[in-house]
């Protein structure tokens, strides 16, 4: 284990002289561990996240983690991650695709609780016959936890976003979970040119007296609360008291938006803004995008690209004034269900403008030809 | 790009609807540093502090709601910031009640048309606030040590015992003019 120093996260993050490593993505979740100070990491292996965990597991027995444990499932882990954030340490877990599915009850309580844990998901497929292939469907289940969601393009987005989510989850006004998804084996099992930050710098720990709930204790008001008239009884003031606390959590995602900016330079990215065409992806669909607007600009068609890095708080605002002017709209993702058109078509005007696809599933890749036809199309 | 939020909501005393939204989710943004709200409105902490000490003073029966971070907590400076809040409230003429379990019914109860959180847990603060908002008229003040709750009607942010200080001076100047 080498030695590290806490430093200003900022100094780190911006302006630390990085190193390339060419390394997978499940390296890359071990690199990001290493430099965040967390205290607890618990596991449970799935498909195509076991890698990533496995090495936090081999970072642990180098002594970067205090704790580190194999858990009974998804949901035994999801649940030892709640306690020992409640208990006020800074915890980090990863799972994907059934194992989201599995832990799931667990997501909502973290959001509730206001921990700030950061999972990272590996997506893939959930459905019979089983698979074990990339597939984004799981966030369309997971958009409405209350959880922060950030969409990784690739190894460097996964890298900057882990260590970034750390320190937006635990400011006091945010105090949610994030979960940092990326795309299963497209990202987590290739190897890429990533900038880390110095192995020797680390952020500074988690500070329990930051959150806005107090570290757990039973005996303490207002924690007592939970088993309290306040929230147990069935009256008025006791539905008052869940509604609001169903608001506050959609609150704390608002709030988060201003650290969203600081730190990872907003919601979206945009190139060629204000063509005729627009592309919205997240993920591994912004790099498909990326070739196809390339190939699409050589034939002279004016098309645009929208990547959409945080998915939860939505960037409403962002993407109804980039598309405002577009003559189309294309999202293409690698799910059956369009859970980004769906939420695209949900807050624009003029929405019969946004194509839903291409998709791909399955574990299916897409060509940027694929979405090359598409744009095609829309410029006639 | 990041785009300002516009928004013409007022954070105003209730009871605001069946269910009212959280200030958040309407554009309220929390204040800037060495900045406070003023019913949703960013203002700076002097004039905020004026408003508490003439929203107090004009009050019937205004009410301090300490929470835990005062009345249970040993940190530094917990017992001065106790101190301040006792003679902030002999001051005024107010009384002083722990963080209730039921905000709305210990308001309509005791009738309480000014309250103070103070100490209380930035998110059982906020919960408890959009209740009041909801349920009562009471006119909301909260004095936040973190980032400050756009849900009351009046929030600083980062208070600790020089704007504690600084507020108890306002509130006797203010008698002193007004006798």
């Amino acid at each position: 284990m080498i030695e590290q120093k806490v430093v200003d996260p900022h100094f780190m993050l911006f302006e630390a002289k990085r190193e390339k490593k060419f390394i997978t993505g499940s390296e890359v979740v071990k690199e990001a561990i290493k430099r965040a100070n967390v205290d607890m990491a618990i596991s449970y292996p799935i498909t195509p996240q076991s890698e990533s965990m496995h090495l936090v597991g081999d970072i642990y027995a180098e002594g970067y983690l205090k704790d580190y444990y194999r858990g009974e499932n998804e949901f035994a882990v999801m649940s030892a991650a709640s306690g020992a954030a409640m208990g006020g340490v800074r915890v980090f877990t990863a799972t994907g695709g059934p194992g989201t599915m599995r832990a799931f009850e667990m997501f909502p309580t973290w959001s509730g609780s206001r921990l700030p844990i950061v999972c990272a998901f590996m997506t893939r497929g959930i459905n019979s016959p089983l698979t074990i292939q990339p597939d984004t469907i799981e966030m369309s289940f997971l958009l409405d936890t209350g959880m922060l969601m950030f969409h990784a393009e690739a190894g460097q987005d996964l890298f900057d976003m882990l260590l970034k989510a750390f320190i937006i989850a635990e400011k006091t006004e945010v105090h949610v979970p994030i979960g940092v998804f990326i795309d299963g084996f497209f990202v987590t099992h290739t190897r890429e040119s990533i900038e880390i930050t110095p192995e020797d710098m680390k952020l500074p720990a988690y500070d329990p007296y930051s959150a806005p709930v107090p570290v757990m204790d039973m005996e303490n008001v207002p924690i007592r609360q939970i088993r309290d008239p306040f929230v147990m009884k069935s009256n008025f003031v006791s539905y008052a008291a869940h509604a609001s606390w169903q608001q506050e959590i959609q609150a704390a995602a608002e709030r988060s938006r201003k650290y969203i900016h600081q730190y990872l330079g907003g919601l979206v990215e945009v190139e060629n803004e204000g063509a005729d065409i627009m592309i919205v992806a997240s993920g591994t669909a912004v790099s498909q995008s990326r070739e196809a607007v390339a190939m699409a600009k050589k034939e002279g068609i004016n098309v645009g690209l929208i990547k959409v890095k945080v998915v939860r708080p939505f960037p409403t605002e962002e993407i109804r004034s980039l598309t405002k002017n577009a003559k189309a709209v294309i999202v293409p993702e690698f799910n059956i269900v369009g859970w980004l058109c769906r939420e695209i078509k949900t807050r624009i005007d003029n929405n019969e403008k946004v194509m839903g696809g291409p998709r791909v599933y399955g574990g299916m890749t897409m060509p940027p030809e694929l979405i090359l036809a598409e744009i095609r199309r829309c410029a006639k | 790009m990041e785009l300002k939020k516009v928004t013409n909501y007022q954070v105003l005393p209730g009871p605001e609807g069946f269910l009212p939204p959280s200030a958040a989710s309407m554009g309220i943004d929390l204040p800037g540093k060495d900045m406070s709200l003023i019913e949703g409105r960013e203002v700076l902490e002097e004039e905020a502090m004026q408003k508490i000490a003439e929203k107090l003073l004009g009050a019937k029966n205004p009410v301090f709601f300490p929470g835990p971070q005062i009345l249970w907590t040993w940190k530094e400076g917990v017992e001065e910031k106790a101190a301040l809040i006792k003679q902030m409230a002999d001051a005024v003429g107010a009384k002083i009640i722990p963080i209730p379990n039921h905000p709305n019914l210990t308001i309509w109860h005791n009738k309480i048309d000014v309250c103070v959180f103070v100490g209380v847990h930035c998110h059982y603060a906020n919960v408890a606030l959009k209740i009041i908002r909801g349920g009562s008229n009471c006119y909301t003040i909260a004095l936040c040590g973190v980032a400050g709750h756009e849900d009351a009607m009046i929030t600083l942010r980062e208070a600790g015992v020089p704007s504690y200080k600084r507020l108890l001076e306002i509130i006797n100047e203010k008698k002193g003019v007004s006798k």
